[in-house]
């Protein structure tokens, strides 16, 4: 079945405050869109809440992944359903190591009994680590532990190009990398373009872009999308930034939920 | 006398036990006295858990097992412990004796010793009078006087001067006799420069009553100037069980300790490091694992006498149910021990709410010239790391067990032996599996 990823008015809080006023969005097969957006506008919130994040609370509005409510879900099954978000900080887990973990991923796929041969595994990740040129010795390291920002992005692709997910949310997958690992990142992101697969980009800056071609660019303000386009749309905000938005909008202060 | 002390042994019947296994003099006598004091002294200072109210009375008497000629005749949950093969090192105990033992042929020529301490007292009285109860006094508390006057069985090594012993020496040491006194001593003499690895295995079976037997046994640990010893042991008894383990360490001798305390019953276990020597060192890794209603005590302790004397101690422990530990590091610097550095962290993992762990992190300093540090936490299973695992689509149960296991991996990874590793990953899956 063609993937088809539905979010309808959702709005979501975090310690009781509203951060996500009514977001909707389509995402549909072969799709990448790309969100951008000033500092503080409810970008991120926007992923945690698609994935589950247990801080966040949903309190209106709908997603659905190919029919099914993901909202129902609990967040091992949003990912099992095809739901991938790449973080932008993610967790440090000492004393497992990152091909344990990568196994367990995979194997929680799996039926019981059908678990991925140790070879098949291993081979699998050397030759995903080798595209995305990483030291093999992050195999042995312990998840994310002492991994500098850029090894984090890379493992989080990592993980993206293993798991084969339907949707995949990067979010601020290009914060703190340079331009040869922007590069290598989008590279990997780009070898998973397909027919069944959609991409939600979440990024402050159109650099990522340049590697990374979006059919549609929304920006985001005050937890909702404000404005959606083509590709032009990303150049013309990295060139003129976004007052041309606020103002065309009638828009005084963009950012949501935060203490004034 | 305000108290009446009740001992598991008369004078008599210790006098008759000692004198039918052929004891010198010196060591019944020392039996005798230790006996008396066990009658006069009070019970240790255990802070925060109430050993009074413990089961510490049950000691049943001295039953020799009668000797095997194969591993195989041990209980199979014992065999999967022991890979004998033609060069390895195996001694057995059981009960209140021990059973079986290989030593290398290699190892015997080089002068190296490895045997039961009750054969070592015979053959090798001078070594070991000389070194027996000289690191744990007999006159420290009841329990250790109790011990003084009943150890059974026991380990002894001795490493001559100079020889590195390459293979791990192995002991298991098991109670499956209600009625047997299971109190075994282990003393280890790494004489100068030598280097050694020592890995033992305390258990009990399942069989009736064995839960009732104390456990109470003393390790002793002599690191000679310039040797090296790694003392690796992983206690799983389902009695009360007692230890005390002290190494005492000179000149540019380094013990390194890797601790399992993986029992089923009540616990308290002191592990200590004397830095005699002037650039000795020790190195502590602890873990525990608590369930039901057990209560633990559980101290590592380094005293450092030497100048440039480094102590690390890293102790983790990980309580469900209602079990509650108290997690003790001790880092003790004495007046003259300059340059001297002691670093020590405890972390607790409570995975109940009812759950109790106490992470006691102690500095003792005399001295100005050194260096001292310490981190402690107590916590639950971070929820950040579990809706990570949980992401990339792997369950909240198993999401837990990854960190549970990332958890103690850094002292199970540490364990010289592969299958005592292996022992210790599926005790730890046992103990705290949903």
């Amino acid at each position: 079945m063609a993937t088809h990823f539905k979010i309808d008015g959702l709005k979501a809080e975090i310690e009781g405050k509203e951060i996500l006023k009514g977001l909707s969005l389509e995402i549909k097969g072969g799709e990448i869109h790309a969100i951008m957006g000033p500092n503080g506008t409810g970008k991120s919130t926007l992923a945690s809440a698609l994935m589950g994040h247990p801080k966040y609370e949903v309190t209106d509005g709908s997603v659905e992944l190919n029919g099914e409510d993901v909202l129902e879900m609990a967040v091992d099954e949003r990912a099992r359903a095809g739901l991938f978000l790449a973080m932008q900080y993610p967790s440090e887990i000492a004393g497992v190591t990152n091909s344990d973990f990568l196994r367990s991923a995979i194997n929680a796929r799996r039926e019981e009994g059908n678990e991925i041969s140790l070879i098949k595994f291993i081979r699998q990740m050397e030759g995903k680590m080798k595209e995305l040129e990483m030291n093999p010795e992050f195999a042995h390291r312990y998840l994310n532990e002492g991994f500098s920002g850029g090894e984090k992005k890379r493992n989080e692709i990592l993980q993206m190009l293993l798991l084969d997910p339907s949707i995949v949310i990067l979010d601020e997958i290009d914060s703190g990398l340079d331009i040869d690992a922007l590069k290598i990142v989008a590279n990997g992101v780009n070898t998973m373009r397909s027919e069944d697969r959609g991409f939600l980009i979440i990024t402050h800056y159109q650099r990522l872009l340049n590697y990374i071609k979006p059919d549609f660019v929304h920006v985001m303000m005050q937890g909702r999308i404000v404005k959606s386009g083509g590709p032009e749309l990303a150049e013309r905000l990295e060139n003129e930034g976004y007052d041309w938005v606020k103002e065309e909008l009638g828009i005084v202060d963009e950012t949501v939920g935060q203490e004034a | 006398m305000t108290t009446q002390t009740i001992l598991p042994i008369d004078r008599e019947t210790l006098a008759a036990l000692s004198q039918n296994n052929n004891e010198p003099a010196w060591l019944s006598a020392l039996r005798l006295e230790a006996l008396e004091l066990a009658g006069q002294l009070e019970l240790p200072i255990v802070e925060k858990q109430k050993i009074s109210r413990w089961n510490l009375d049950t000691y049943g008497t001295y039953t020799k097992s009668p000797a095997i000629q194969s591993v195989n005749e041990l209980p199979e949950s014992l065999q999967s412990l022991v890979k004998l093969e033609e060069n390895s090192s195996v001694l057995v105990q059981r009960n209140s004796s021990v059973v079986f033992q290989q030593l290398s042929a290699e190892l015997a020529a080089k002068g190296v010793i490895f045997t039961d301490l009750q054969t070592a007292i015979e053959k090798h009285a001078d070594l070991v009078q000389k070194y027996l109860f000289q690191a744990v006094k007999k006159d420290e508390n009841r329990l250790a006087a109790l011990h003084t006057a009943i150890w059974n069985g026991g380990v002894f090594v001795y490493v001559p001067k100079n020889v590195e012993v390459d293979l791990p020496l192995q002991a298991v040491l098991m109670a499956d006799d209600a009625n047997a006194t299971f109190a075994p001593h282990v003393l280890l003499i790494a004489d100068s420069n030598s280097r050694v690895t020592y890995v033992d295995n305390y258990l009990s079976t399942d069989a009736i009553g064995v839960d009732q037997v104390v456990h109470n046994g003393v390790v002793e640990v002599f690191v000679n100037a310039g040797a090296n010893v790694r003392f690796a042991s992983v206690h799983h008894l389902n009695a009360t069980n007692v230890t005390y383990r002290r190494a005492v360490v000179e000149n540019d001798g380094r013990i390194e300790w890797i601790i399992g305390e993986m029992h089923n019953g009540n616990a308290v276990s002191e592990t200590m490091s004397v830095l005699k020597g002037n650039g000795s060192s020790s190195d502590m890794k602890v873990i525990c694992t608590g369930t039901n209603d057990q209560k633990l005590s559980i101290t590592t302790k380094a005293v450092h006498f030497g100048k440039s004397s480094d102590s690390q101690m890293f102790t983790r422990a990980v309580m469900r149910d209602q079990a509650s530990a108290i997690i003790n590091g001790i880092t003790k610097i004495e007046k003259g021990a300059t340059k001297a550095n002691g670093e020590q962290t405890e972390k607790v993992l409570m995975l109940s709410p009812k759950a109790r762990g106490d992470a006691n992190p102690i500095l003792l300093i005399d001295e100005d010239d050194v260096t001292a540090g310490h981190a402690a936490s107590v916590g639950q299973v971070n929820p950040e790391q579990v809706y990570y695992l949980m992401s990339r689509g792997i369950s909240k149960q198993d999401a837990e067990r990854l960190i549970i296991h990332g958890f103690l991996a850094p002292v199970i990874s540490e364990i010289p032996l592969e299958n005592v590793q292996d022992q210790l990953r599926s005790l730890t899956e046992r103990k705290l599996g949903q």
